[in-house]
Formats: C-alpha cells, structure tokens, sequence
C-alpha cells in the first residue's frame, strides 16, 4: 500500500502483526473488546491480566510503549467525567486523605477507566499496525453495509481537499483584513462553513459524475480481494481467546 | 473509410429549466482523428460532451460511438467506449490511491487479477506515472493529477478520448509533456478547449460551437488565421501570438 499516505496513528514496520490481514485484526479487535467489557470490574487481576496481553501484542508489533502511551492521551476528555463519579456517587463513603468518597462511585471510576483504556489501548495498537485505506479494505471484507465503507473511503481521499478548501478561505478572508475575534465574527465563519458545505457538495456531484462516467452503477468494483489463511485467524484471534479466558476465571474465581 | 469514431447527428438538447443549450449539432469525427472543440463560454460545449457517454440524453438526434448509438441499452459499453477527461482532476481522481483509481474502470467493466495490473501499469506508463502507482493521488502535483486522470480513462481502452479544458491550470512545462503525451497515443482525441495555440499544436482540425450550433468546421489553422469568424464567435488569440507565424499540427494518416 502507499508508503505515502500513513496517516498519523501509523507506525510504518514489517513486524507479524503488521502482516495479519486487516479484517482478522478488526475482529479480534472487537472480539477483545467485548471481552474486556463483560469482566466483572471486582475482578481487578484480570484487567492487569489484559494490559500484559497488549503489552506482549505491541511487543510483537515493535510499537514502543513511548508511542502508544502519548496516542492513549486521546482517551483523557473521555474519562474525565469518572473522575467525578466518586464525588457524586451515591451510598457507603470512605474517606481518602480527608475527602469523603462514595465505595460505589469508586468502583464506577475504576470500571470507567479500565475498560476504556483497555479498549482504546487495543484500537491504538490497531491503528499503529493498520494503514487506513487497509482498515477500509477489511470492514469492506467484514461484510460492513458497502455505502459506509464508500463514505469512509471518501472521507479518506477529500478530507485533504477539504481541509485545503477552508484554508484558503481562510486566508482569503484574513487577507481582506478579517480577523475573528469573539462572537460578533461568528456570523462570517458560520457564512463561510455553509460555502464550503456547498462547494463540497458540488464537488460530490462532480465526483459523481466522474464515477459514472467510467462504468459506476452503485457498487465499487473489487480490485484488491483481501484475504486470510486459518494460521492468519488464528494467530489473530489468540488476543481475544487469552482475553475470554482470563475472563471465565475472573467470573469464577 | 471505416465507420467513425464518433458521430453526431441533429443533436438538439434544452435543460428540464428551459434552458436551450444545443440546437441541432452535427460532425464526426474519423477514427484516428485529433479535433478541437473551440467555443466561447457559455456555447454548450460541456453539455455536448455529457452527451457523448450518455451521461445527458432526452433531447432530440443521435450520438454514434464507433457505430453504436448512445442509449439506455448499451450504456456501460458507451461509457467503456468514450473516455472523458473533466477539467478537475481532483474530481476524476477520487480513489485512496492511483493504482486503484486507473484500475476503477476495467473493474467495473469486469476485469480482474492479472490482466487488470497489466491494464493499470499500461496506462500508467503511457503518461509516465508508472513509479507514482501506490501514491495517494493528493501527494501529486497538478500536472501529474492531470497526466493519472488521463491515464484512468486510458486504462479503459476507449474508442475515443474527449479532454475538457486539458491545459487549463498547467504551467508550461507540465503542459508541453501534456502535448508530448496526447501526440503519442494512438487513439481518436476530441478536446474541449479555450487555449487556442494549444489546439494549433495538437489538432489538425477544430470545430466552432458557438450559440449550440457548429459554426465553423475546418483546418485548425485556417480557423485561426480568419479573424472575422474568430471576433463573430468571441474566440481571441494570445497577444502577440500570430497563427501563420508557427507550423500546424501535422495531420495522421
């Protein structure tokens, strides 16, 4: 695939997990996070059980923990909010270092933050291992409804023009001396984001006519067929099968 | 004589607004020809070469495609047939990457596996953007967009190549290998344009649309060198560039 289009949770290397086919990966992806979620949050050895399965996966992806540990920053606006759980949680209180806390806001927080983080930290290693237009090429092969997939894959390709759009409206407008500076400009910027969702859309009909013109009658033809041996599945689906194990005996023991 | 490559016979077309853009438009073209279609903006010319691949139909007269006639029934075959180059090719060009993009065509045509690589590196090299293949298309320079979105329409083999605008935005190095490229295919060209010593150089023969009507049908250069007929159909010249002063295109065989 193009070396030039890594987007920027990609980290370029030839490692096994690199190699797997994106659709296995996607699975075992999900399979794992399904897992994760249905662990009792009592069991606290499993989820550190997880976090060395991870670690030994972006071992095997040559992923430095430096790099996944900045791109799990994402995850920090999302979890902010069970920080606040044990100060508004109801019930039985506990004091910590003189603030009075609630067991079961306590007990929400942790769960909040483990399995988040479990999941994000898989979706990161994911991401680092899976060029972009890969991941499409699997959801594709995952039987995901193909009109998604085209919207995505749009996404892909004119986020660039887009984004190259608003920047030169943008400086077209500042060369004329316009600057925003509080609400009063939000009249101009709420102008110029209506321009460009027009633009865009006569861009899409562009595209469209285009797409019709060589031979588009609904469905994208299939250039690359991906596909997977059963080593390919298995070697993918081992994360997901240590997970629910690790997770029978978190709901027994 | 062979049977033509494109013939257009009594073509008459009003927009569902009322808006009448063609009034009774006839030419052919012979297999192998290289032909401008010269018009001030605003002459119909766009909407006569949406008509070419069927895109635009309900009006009155034919198009002929190498002796097949547009219409519903051989519609996919016409769009293999007639290849339209659009002014933008960030329009053309809306594939992840150029490989898969020059391969749209014959896939949706039904072509796969090996001959389709064969059909993609072949287009591909006639345009000299082989080493460009897995690049996204937004990494390339106008000009190479330009060149790739030749070589999508390429790949599909087509009876006849219709380019709308081709030089518009190139500078002029990029438009030079543009020319060098058009010269060295071997296949009828019908090219849409305002750059008049650009269809000097390519065309031996151009065509006037003026008003939706052919006004003029002849030698690129005499066309040129009539200054009457070039002011009645607001056509102008660079300054300072003389039609007599540089040799014509020289005719195929």
């Amino acid at each position: 695939m193009g070396a030039g289009h890594a987007h920027r949770l990609y980290r370029h290397g030839h490692s096994p997990v690199h190699a797997l086919p994106p659709h296995t990966k996607l699975a075992a992806v999900l399979a794992f996070v399904v897992v994760v979620v249905s662990t009792p949050r009592e069991a606290m050895w499993a989820f550190a059980a997880y976090a060395g399965l991870l670690a030994l996966v972006a071992y095997a992806a040559r992923v430095p923990p430096g790099f996944l540990l900045r791109r799990l920053l994402i995850e920090v606006p999302f979890v902010a909010f069970a920080a606040l759980l044990p100060f508004v949680a109801r019930g039985e209180r506990v004091d910590v270092l003189g603030l009075s806390l609630s067991v079961d806001g306590l007990w929400g927080a942790w769960n909040v933050l483990a399995k988040g983080t479990l999941g994000v930290a898989a979706s990161v290693l994911l991401a680092a291992t899976t060029e972009l237009r890969e991941v499409l090429l699997g959801l594709q092969r995952l039987r995901l409804p193909p009109l998604l997939v085209q919207i995505a894959s749009f996404m892909v390709r004119y986020g660039d023009v887009v984004t190259d759009e608003m920047r030169r409206m943008r400086i077209a407008r500042e060369s004329r001396g316009f600057e925003a500076r509080g609400v009063r400009h939000w009249g101009v910027l709420a102008k110029s984001a209506g321009a460009l969702f027009i633009r865009s859309y006569e861009r899409g009909e562009r595209v469209h006519l285009a797409m019709v013109s060589r031979g588009y009658a609904g469905s994208m033809p299939v250039i690359d067929e991906v596909t997977a041996s059963r080593a390919q599945w298995c070697r993918a689906l081992a994360l997901p099968s240590a997970a629910f194990v690790v997770c029978l005996l978190g709901w027994t023991v | 004589m062979s049977t033509a490559s494109l013939a257009v016979a009594g073509l008459a077309f009003a927009y569902p607004d009322g808006h009448q853009a063609l009034f009774g438009v006839d030419f052919t073209v012979a297999r192998g020809e290289r032909v401008a279609l010269l018009g001030p903006n605003g002459a119909g010319k766009t909407t006569l070469v949406l008509h070419l691949n069927g895109i635009l139909t309900g009006g009155t007269g034919t198009v002929t495609v190498a002796g097949l006639e547009v219409g519903k029934r051989h519609m996919a075959e016409i769009r293999r047939r007639v290849g339209i180059v659009f002014q933008d090719p960030d329009d053309q060009l809306f594939m992840p990457t150029v490989r898969e993009d020059v391969a749209f065509g014959p896939a949706a045509a039904g072509i796969k596996g090996a001959e389709l690589e064969e059909r993609v590196d072949r287009a591909l090299g006639l345009v000299g953007m082989a080493e460009f293949k897995d690049r996204p298309p937004h990494h390339l320079s106008f000009g190479q967009r330009r060149r790739v979105a030749v070589a999508t329409v390429l790949a599909m083999e087509p009876e006849i190549l219709v380019l709308d605008e081709p030089s518009s935005n190139l500078d002029p190095a990029s438009r030079r290998e543009l020319a060098d490229i058009l010269r060295s295919l071997d296949v009828t060209v019908l090219m849409v344009t305002h750059d008049l010593p650009y269809a000097l150089e390519l065309c031996p023969r151009s065509l006037i649309l003026s008003d939706g009507v052919i006004a003029a049908d002849g030698g690129t250069a005499d066309l040129l060198a009539d200054a009457a007929l070039m002011r009645a159909h607001r056509l102008e010249l660079p300054y300072g560039f003389d039609p007599r002063s540089v040799p014509a295109a020289p005719g195929r065989s």
